[in-house]
């Protein structure tokens, strides 16, 4: 597998190297629980507190208000059932985006089965989330919003500070999913008047099964887990120790010289973005220009499908992703990509690469090449083209 | 997640492209779901099929069953090649997953709908042969 070039890093990345150091001794040296007085695992508990800080530090946020989740998406259930359980007196009105990650709209779902009454705002075509419909539909009884910081198929980054005044103004929750944009772009939970803020080690080089979950103090939220006292009596269980400690060093390796890093990042991506615009005709980029995560690209493809394309890419050892619907099991493509209003034929051919600070330029050229190549076979073969052609 | 006979028919599809003048053009499928097939026949005097080659638009399922239906069909009379069934293409190519299954249905029902206007061309009946459901219009998808 060493030839293989990847670009699926909104997926998942490879741990780095100085993290899975790190996370190594508390396997067989310091395995104590961090729960027992002696010192074996007060060493456990000093490391665990560490990475509570270090985390906090990048947020800037207390250590207090850090709670270590198994991952996202369990971060995400968590602020939104436990806010809406322990703010019901309030209201049962709650709002978030057309175009979430499913750790946040099934949840959402759930809710609404349960005699929550939800509001979705639609984005624009570039995926912005529109903030006068957001402001609209806020009522009386509106007791939590949740928007994606960024969005993990398209990239769109959110005008979060935006939201987090509207929320603060009207005495609503804010809770944002950062999982996609946690370690690339800034994050300030004060500045932007962020609530809740879920997070992932696995996203940004460290292990998977470790997430974490801003929670404001102040803020009145049900436990996740019943149990011991572990995560301040809210989230029970013993601790992932070295999963967290690999969280806190990842987090760490991140917040080091960031904006270097996304600028690198982001050249990377204009040049992926400019070759495959400039190399492949009937594209489209999804998403927007600017306001977009320094390593997500995601192109649309006419007259092709995705999930061949990245058979056909995978054949050449090139990992990458779709939002087409024969990747997602179901019929329809992505509902990100149908909520910025692309028809169902264009969204099912489209090609999600996703970058990481280990992608050169000689990788970029070999993608775009295979791309390139496999488009134009793809076409040949079909009958939607042919149409395209023979009416031209 | 694709047996060795699927990914083989991915790389190196059979008899993709178009036949000019065909005998018989049968369309199935739809731009929404992702998936449409085109089948083009070449029937001789005899009524045997001397060529097909297929259209597919779709994932790496759709064009693998399209790539061995062609192969199927070649050489068969009208009659014979109607009996190759979704079960058939499943059987030949070891297999698909379980989400995959409805492509080898495609595919059939791609070449039921290019023998359908063959028969209609020629004024023949085939017996055993339905009016295909899900044939899409030309132009609907643009």
């Amino acid at each position: 597998m060493s030839n293989i070039i990847y670009m699926d890093n909104a997926a998942t990345t490879k741990v780095a190297t100085e993290v899975l150091n790190e996370m190594l001794p508390y396997f067989t040296e310091q395995y104590g629980n961090p729960s027992s007085i002696y010192s074996l695992g007060s060493s456990a508990a000093k490391a665990v507190s560490t990475a509570r800080e270090q985390i906090a530090l990048s947020l800037n946020a207390k250590s207090t208000e850090i709670y270590f989740t198994a991952g996202g998406t369990e971060s995400d259930n968590w602020a939104i059932k436990g806010t809406a359980e322990a703010y019901q007196d309030k209201g049962k009105h709650i709002i978030t985006s057309a175009i979430e990650h499913h750790g946040i709209l099934k949840t959402f779902a759930y809710l609404a089965e349960t005699g929550y009454s939800v509001s979705y705002i639609p984005v624009d075509e570039a995926g912005i989330i529109k903030i006068d419909e957001l402001e609209k539909a806020i009522r009386p009884e509106t007791i939590l919003i949740s928007v994606c910081f960024a969005n993990n198929e398209i990239g769109t980054i959110q005008p979060i500070r935006e939201i987090g005044e509207l929320a603060r103004k009207n005495g609503i929750i804010f809770h944002s999913d950062a999982v996609q944009a946690f370690g690339q772009i800034p994050i300030d939970v004060d500045e932007y008047m962020i609530d809740m803020l879920s997070i992932s080690a696995h996203k940004i080089h460290g292990p998977k099964g470790v997430g974490g979950l801003y929670i404001r103090t102040g803020i009145k939220i049900k436990p996740f887990i019943h149990g011991g006292s572990q995560e301040r009596g809210r989230r029970a269980g013993t601790g992932n120790v070295p999963g967290i400690v690999g969280f806190g060093k990842a987090c760490a390796l991140a917040m080091a010289n960031l904006p270097e890093k996304s600028r690198k990042l982001i050249s990377l991506r204009d040049y992926l973005i400019e070759q495959i615009n400039g190399e492949i005709p009937h594209c489209r980029l999804n998403g927007d220009s600017e306001r977009r995560l320094p390593n997500n690209v995601n192109f649309s493809f006419r007259f092709i499908e995705g999930e061949s394309l990245l058979i056909m890419l995978d054949m050449k050892g090139i990992a990458a992703s779709s939002g087409s619907a024969c990747t997602s099991g179901s019929l329809d493509p992505s509902h990100v990509l149908l909520a910025i209003g692309l028809p169902h034929e264009i969204a099912h051919g489209s090609l999600r690469l996703t970058l990481s600070m280990e992608n050169t330029r000689e990788e970029i050229d070999a993608v775009v090449k295979a791309v390139k190549e496999i488009v134009l076979k793809l076409r040949n073969m079909s009958p939607l083209y042919e149409d395209y052609i023979n009416k031209k | 997640m694709y047996t060795e006979k699927v990914m083989d028919h991915i790389s190196n599809p059979r008899n993709s492209g178009e036949i000019e003048n065909a005998s018989g053009v049968g369309t199935v499928g739809n731009a929404k779901c992702g998936d449409i097939m085109r089948i083009y026949l070449d029937v001789d005097e005899n009524q045997i099929i001397r060529d097909c080659k297929f259209k597919t638009f779709g994932c790496g399922a759709a064009i693998a069953t399209s790539s061995i239906a062609t192969e199927m069909v070649i050489g068969k009379t009208i009659h014979d090649a109607i009996k190759v069934t979704n079960k058939a293409v499943l059987d030949a190519l070891d297999g698909l997953p379980e989400v995959k299954v409805h492509c080898s249905l495609l595919a059939e029902e791609a070449i039921h709908a290019a023998l359908w206007d063959y028969a209609e061309k020629n004024g023949i009946v085939i017996e055993g042969l339905k009016k295909p459901q899900t044939d899409i219009s030309e132009h609907e998808h643009e």
